[in-house]
């Protein structure tokens, strides 16, 4: 039997400013975790894969993330994914900088 | 100061104006990423976690005041307002944006500066002492060979399609400051009977699969050793294995074949290509070295040095660390410090770099340096001017005294930054330095190198840490592997492993229970960690990191 698909959301960095973005269900490219498409269905998480995939224009290295639904959408399941979406933790640069992020 | 040739004014133009039409013709849709990646790569341009990130090259370490004020500027006008030096004798912008890249490119190339990386499975750009025709302790200036390397490598026929890179690092003191035995080849300038040469290391490496380097030659005098290495490349060229990238490095080859048969066969191919070097290479070598000429140092009383070493502690205390002895005995060679107690290791800010352009102008004979541990040296300083430079520095928080102590510390970018890490390694770093001087026990613990690096690859040197931290991804947590006994130096090793990891909870309290450890084992004040750690081995440190195994064994 196959493996249960652990949720997934489609994020990328800008490809002008370099920073993290999100795909959302309307298909805009959101600097919001919270506004990720949470995806649930495998065969949907591949297609908007490459939907991202094709907006070379506009974005680099689209790949899927787990993520679990929270109180304000998605949020991240691995650390890697919680630094993403706040910035590094020497400085208070990144997304920290400009909106308050919920840390885990 | 030495320019190089092939970067030019016009070529450098010529380069980043074409970099410029590429990053437009991505922009526009007509690069995929595919396609720009590795023309990017080629221009130091990295994308990382939160951001793009520039790297800029500052060969053999050595620039000028006007250059360090220009990278300052970039800080200023294209990043956050500061940047980091690595122990690659670079610094790294880690927050550009794609459309400003070209422009910051052109700045740099104002003052003779690019951010062009030799890629590829080539020759890298070879690295030396950062007190290179400094330090009191060196038979010769080893910048002058590492630039005849440089240019009988970059374009050789023979060279360019190799089975991995091929990194060379030269030092021309016994005191090995350039870890020469954790490179492909690791050269130490040596005279034998008044004739100039080196003593030739193979195989070393960090990485995945981490060795020291071993000597091939005691001695080749320099007339020979564009033969010499042009044999030992050539041998590894043929029968490195390309089968496999993790095991393509001629430190696998050294491993697998032995040493000795590696000497033979470098011999059998030595005697053949030397006939073909006509010492053309030792008249470039002559030319060369007219471009790494020292300045003419001042003459002048060293008294207000001594007046001051005597009646001020602090000054005293930054002298004993940070200066270390001149080759011009009225003269000191000066390590400023970038690693202040609970900063990131390496991070300057625009102004810090500005005020340490200014002293290298008045005081330091125009020259500074950047060294692989992170700090800024000013490599020539009348020592009458010391007190004056040690002032400036505290105004602007550079003057910490902690050169080859314990918070004097090596760490990557890490999962702060870099997108291929597993753990963070600034804040460990950070906690480290912080706790240990609110214990105000630095001094006391003396000599220590802690080195610490987000992922396998080690970029921060953990192997040859005294003690050496890796961060690893445990099931989706940050877990700390600590290494102990590791050695950069000429006397160099790897590091043991302890044991079990730490979370990242647990990193910092483990390093305590260690240093206190060494504290309590060490036969006297002046036996280092290290010492004592030789002389003890791993039992009595791996007792006092897991106390609770100790106690389950009782
Ligand atoms: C943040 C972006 C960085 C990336 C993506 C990166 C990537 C890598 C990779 C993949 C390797 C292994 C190469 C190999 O073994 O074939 C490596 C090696 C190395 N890196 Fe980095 N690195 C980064 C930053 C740094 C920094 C900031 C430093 C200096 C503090 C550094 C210093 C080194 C050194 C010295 C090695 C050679 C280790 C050895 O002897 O094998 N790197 N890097
Ligand atoms: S060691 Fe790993 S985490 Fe650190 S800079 Fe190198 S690649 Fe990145």
């Amino acid at each position: 039997m196959a493996r249960a698909f652990s949720p997934k959301i489609v994020t990328a960095n800008h490809l002008l400013e370099g920073d993290v973005i999100y795909q959302t269900a309307d298909d805009r490219w959101s600097r919001h975790i919270s506004e990720a498409e949470l995806i649930t269905d495998e065969a949907h998480a591949q297609l908007r894969l490459l939907d991202a995939s094709r907006q070379a224009n506009v974005i680099v290295g689209a790949y899927l993330a787990d993520a679990v639904s929270g109180d304000n959408g998605p949020e991240p399941t691995h650390f890697r994914e919680d630094f993403r979406r706040t910035g590094p933790s020497n400085y208070v640069h990144g997304k920290q900088e400009t909106s308050t992020q919920p840390r885990a | 100061m030495y320019r190089y040739s092939e970067f030019d004014t016009a070529f450098l133009a010529e380069r980043n104006a074409q970099f410029r039409a590429q990053v437009e013709r991505r922009i526009d849709g007509s690069l995929t990423e595919d396609e720009f990646k590795p023309l990017r790569l080629m221009n130091g341009l990295y994308l990382q976690l939160h951001a793009y990130m520039l790297r800029v090259a500052i060969p053999y370490g050595t620039l000028n005041s006007a250059q360090m004020r220009q990278l300052a500027l970039l800080a200023e006008k294209w990043d956050k307002g500061y940047g980091h030096f690595t122990t690659r004798q670079n610094i790294q912008y880690n927050w550009p944006k794609l459309n400003d890249v070209p422009d910051m490119l052109d700045a740099l190339a104002e003052v003779g500066m690019h951010a062009i990386q030799t890629s590829g499975n080539t020759i890298r750009n070879v690295t030396a002492d950062h007190f290179a025709g400094a330090a009191a302790d060196e038979v010769a200036d080893p910048r002058p060979y590492a630039e005849l390397l440089r240019q009988w490598s970059t374009d050789h026929p023979e060279f360019q399609f190799m089975p991995r890179k091929f990194k060379i690092a030269i030092t021309g003191s016994e005191n090995d400051r350039a870890v020469i035995k954790a490179h492909d080849i690791g050269l130490q300038l040596v005279e034998r009977d008044g004739v100039l040469g080196a003593k030739v290391i193979v195989g070393g490496g960090l990485g995945r699969t981490p060795m020291i380097g071993k000597t091939l030659n005691e001695f080749i005098a320099f007339d020979d050793l564009l033969a010499y290495l042009e044999a030992t490349v050539s041998v590894w060229n043929q029968i490195g294995r390309r089968d496999n990238k993790y095991k393509a490095r001629i430190k696998i080859t050294v491993h697998e074949h032995g040493i000795d048969d590696i000497r033979a066969r470098v011999d059998e191919r030595y005697a053949q290509v030397r006939p073909q070097f006509k010492g053309v290479d030792m008249a470039l070598l002559d030319e060369i070295k007219t471009h790494f000429a020292l300045p003419t140092f001042r003459e002048a009383s060293v008294a207000t040095f001594e007046g001051a070493y005597t009646n001020d502690p602090v000054f005293r205390s930054w002298v004993d660390t940070n200066i270390a002895p001149h080759k011009n005995a009225d003269h000191a060679i000066v390590t400023i410090s970038i690693k202040k107690h609970g900063n990131t290791p390496g991070d300057a800010t625009a102004e810090q770099m500005r005020v340490m352009a200014d002293l290298a102008q008045e005081f330091g004979y125009d020259e500074l340096r950047i060294s692989h541990e992170q700090n800024v040296i000013l490599p020539h300083v009348h020592k009458s001017d010391l007190p004056a430079i040690h002032a400036r520095l505290k105004e602007h928080e550079l003057a910490t005294a902690n050169i080859g102590l314990i918070s004097d510390i090596i760490a990557c970018p890490g999962m702060d930054y870099c997108a291929l890490a597993t753990a963070r390694s600034i804040p460990v770093a950070e906690t480290i330095a912080t706790r240990f001087d609110e214990l105000k026990l630095e001094h006391d613990i003396g000599h220590l190198k802690i080195k610490i690096s987000g992922c396998i690859n080690a970029c921060g040197h953990h192997h040859v840490g005294h003690i050496g931290i890796l961060g690893l991804d445990r099931a989706g947590v940050e877990n700390y592997q600590i290494t102990l006994g590791g050695d950069g130096s000429e006397n160099a090793s790897i590091g043991e492993r302890a044991g079990p990891g730490f979370s990242y909870d647990e990193i910092v309290p483990a390093i305590e229970r260690l240093v206190f450890a060494y504290l309590d084992l060490r036969d006297n004040a002046d036996e280092t960690f290290l010492q004592t750690y030789r002389r003890l081995g791993l039992a009595p440190f791996k007792a006092a990191l897991y106390p609770e195994a100790q106690a389950d064994a009782a």
